[in-house]
């Protein structure tokens, strides 16, 4: 474990191990958590023979049709959100930062609400609800970055600080919104709020694929930008950085990874802190290691939630992450207050 | 070539300028030393040699070229600037910092090469850091950050060095030993700017010392005579003694 440990400078030899692990573990998640509950006498894996397959067996088409894509709906959540909290902590230079901090989450909340207050709901479905959100995310984020723009800078604090008050503001309309709409309606609200990925198809996750995969392409290939920014965008500029740019592309890519999250399985908390965070403290902090390695740990860490939540019987898979997200997060801050592990803000 | 003309420069609209008609060359070849009493624009001045402050009149130019106006990247392989603060909010270790000095020398998220890590150990071999390589940067006493940083600057393989600071916190060996460093970099052929408060060094070993006070350039000449000059021991409110050393060299006392 010391090999993979963040001690050291990054060599390929470290890289191609941590990432190797991650990947593993996550193709493990991916493939066995839709077994979970399969009661038949090879546990699950004669589901993956041609003849089950094409043969019409009942377990096979759960697996495949059902649990499968949900699975790897799961596992691109998971990425996108530990993906863009990995972000912001970078180019913001506080653990604080994540989705929900800086108010996307609150403000694709507020389109989703007001998307079924309007009865958008019905005639769209969830994908209606779904777009409502990731506009809304836009909105937040637009709104966002004009209050917290000074010149070409984005200072960290006024980010921060923006973020905090469109999230507030956001929250206490779709409270607004909540208490004016009728019961049967606030249901629905309540419900997209948890988050959840019980109707997800492998549409859905190709809709989603393609935005991921753009956002972790552009966020790692910052990696040493992003490194060189943990000094200050100054210090940063000093070496050779352009740290508007810098931000401005780092923010932009979080947030198309929040927005195809969000439509996917709406808003889960935890993840975009707490996995960047875990991640730092085992693999170090090149973000050259620390992006790809959050974000194969993070669609792990939401798979596995995922499985969790089903198997209590359909609960909002943001619960789970919550539930337990929270907990660890504290060991990792008691643990890192005692051995001045966790880095300072 | 570091060039200033006529700089002028204020943080706000309105607010009283912080440098007001700068204008001072440094030349390859050549160890200015910018020295002055608190406040009286020297990190400023640093700023806008960077490119980081675009001044509100004059002319900066680097290398013929207007730092303000040049891609980071092209700015950072010809001029090397070490800033006053330094705060990491991560725990990289010192030859990681030391790295980031080589930034500018590859795009892409690649690992850094054999050769940039060989660069960035000699860096650190001249500053005396290189046995805390592996150490966390965020566990090291000031002097050795500083010197590190210093390092990061020597890395970056430019030819104009603009140094803010460099010895803060130094013991006497090592701010000797730094400043040699920086010295060798001129015979080399840089041309290095150093902003110190370290008036005794900047005496012992720069080419020439340019005085600020109250933004403006009050002095620039070589140490001797910089030093002599009345109206630079009544902006410093102290009395500035020079001699020679008997093996030879400048001293500097304030009194």
């Amino acid at each position: 474990m010391s090999f993979l440990a963040g001690n050291a400078r990054l060599t390929a030899a470290r890289l191609t191990s941590v990432l190797v692990a991650c990947v593993v573990i996550c193709a493990l998640v991916a493939f066995l958590t839709p077994l979970v509950g399969v009661v038949t006498p090879g546990g699950g894996l004669e589901l993956m023979s041609p003849a089950a397959i094409w043969g019409g067996d009942i377990d096979a088409t759960v697996y495949w049709q059902v649990r499968l894509p949900r699975s790897l709906a799961a596992l691109l959540c998971g990425a996108a959100l530990a993906g863009a909290g990995c972000a912001f902590q970078a180019v913001l230079r506080n653990p604080l930062a994540e989705p929900f901090t800086l108010g996307v989450s609150s403000g694709a909340s507020l389109f989703a609400v007001a998307a079924i207050r309007v009865g958008l709901a019905s005639p769209l479905g969830t994908a209606g609800v779904g777009a409502a959100a990731v506009l809304g995310a836009v909105v937040a984020v637009a709104v966002v970055w004009r209050l917290a723009r000074v010149g070409d800078a984005l200072p960290p604090a006024t980010l921060i600080l923006a973020g905090v008050t469109v999230s507030m503001f956001c929250s206490a309309a779709s409270m607004a919104i909540q208490f004016t709409s009728s019961f049967a309606d606030v249901s629905r609200m309540l419900r997209w709020m948890m988050g959840g990925l019980e109707w997800t198809t492998y549409a859905t996750v190709a809709r989603a694929a393609p935005a991921v995969a753009a956002g972790a392409l552009v966020l790692v290939w910052q990696g040493r930008a992003l490194n060189a920014m943990a000094a200050g965008p100054e210090a940063a500029a000093s070496v050779g950085v352009d740290p508007g740019r810098t931000q401005s592309l780092s923010f932009a890519a979080a947030s198309l990874l929040v927005g195809a999250s969000i439509a996917v399985a709406g808003p889960v908390g935890f993840v975009g802190l707490i996995v960047p965070h875990a991640l730092r403290a085992l693999v170090g902090p090149d973000h050259r290691v620390l992006l790809p390695a959050s974000m194969l740990m993070g669609a792990a860490l939401v798979g596995a939630c995922d499985t969790l939540a089903r198997m209590l019987g359909q609960w909002p898979v943001g619960i789970i992450t919550a539930l337990g997200g929270g907990p660890f997060f504290l060991v990792l801050l008691v643990r890192g207050k005692r051995h001045a592990d966790l880095w300072r803000g | 070539m570091i060039a200033l003309a006529d700089v002028g420069c204020s943080y706000a609209p309105g607010a009283a300028p912080v440098l007001d008609g700068v204008s001072f060359r440094a030349a390859r070849g050549e160890l200015v030393a910018v020295v002055g009493p608190n406040g009286a624009g020297k990190t400023t001045l640093a700023r806008v040699i960077g490119g980081l402050l675009r001044p509100a009149r004059g002319v900066v130019r680097i290398d013929g070229k207007d730092p303000a106006g040049v891609a980071r990247r092209d700015l950072a392989r010809t001029l090397a600037y070490l800033p006053q603060r330094y705060e990491l909010a991560f725990p990289f270790t010192a030859l990681e910092i030391v790295l980031f000095g080589r930034y500018a020398h590859h795009r892409g998220p690649g690992l850094e090469a054999a050769e940039d890590v060989k660069v960035a150990l000699a860096a650190m071999a001249r500053c005396d850091v290189e046995p805390l390589a592996d150490r966390r940067f965020d566990t090291l006493s000031g002097g050795e950050r500083r010197r590190i940083l210093v390092a990061q600057a020597l890395c970056q393989g430019a030819e104009l060095l603009l140094l803010d600071e460099p010895t803060a916190g130094l013991d006497p060996a090592h701010a000797i030993a730094v400043m040699s460093a920086l010295a060798g970099e001129r015979d080399r052929g840089a041309a290095a700017v150093v902003v110190t408060h370290d008036l005794d060094l900047a005496a012992r070993l720069a080419d020439r010392v340019v005085v600020l006070a109250g933004g403006r350039i009050i002095a620039d000449a070589p140490p001797a005579e910089a030093f002599a000059a009345p109206a630079v021991a009544a902006a410093f409110g102290c009395a500035l003694h020079t001699g020679e050393l008997p093996s030879g060299g400048r001293y500097l006392v304030a009194r």
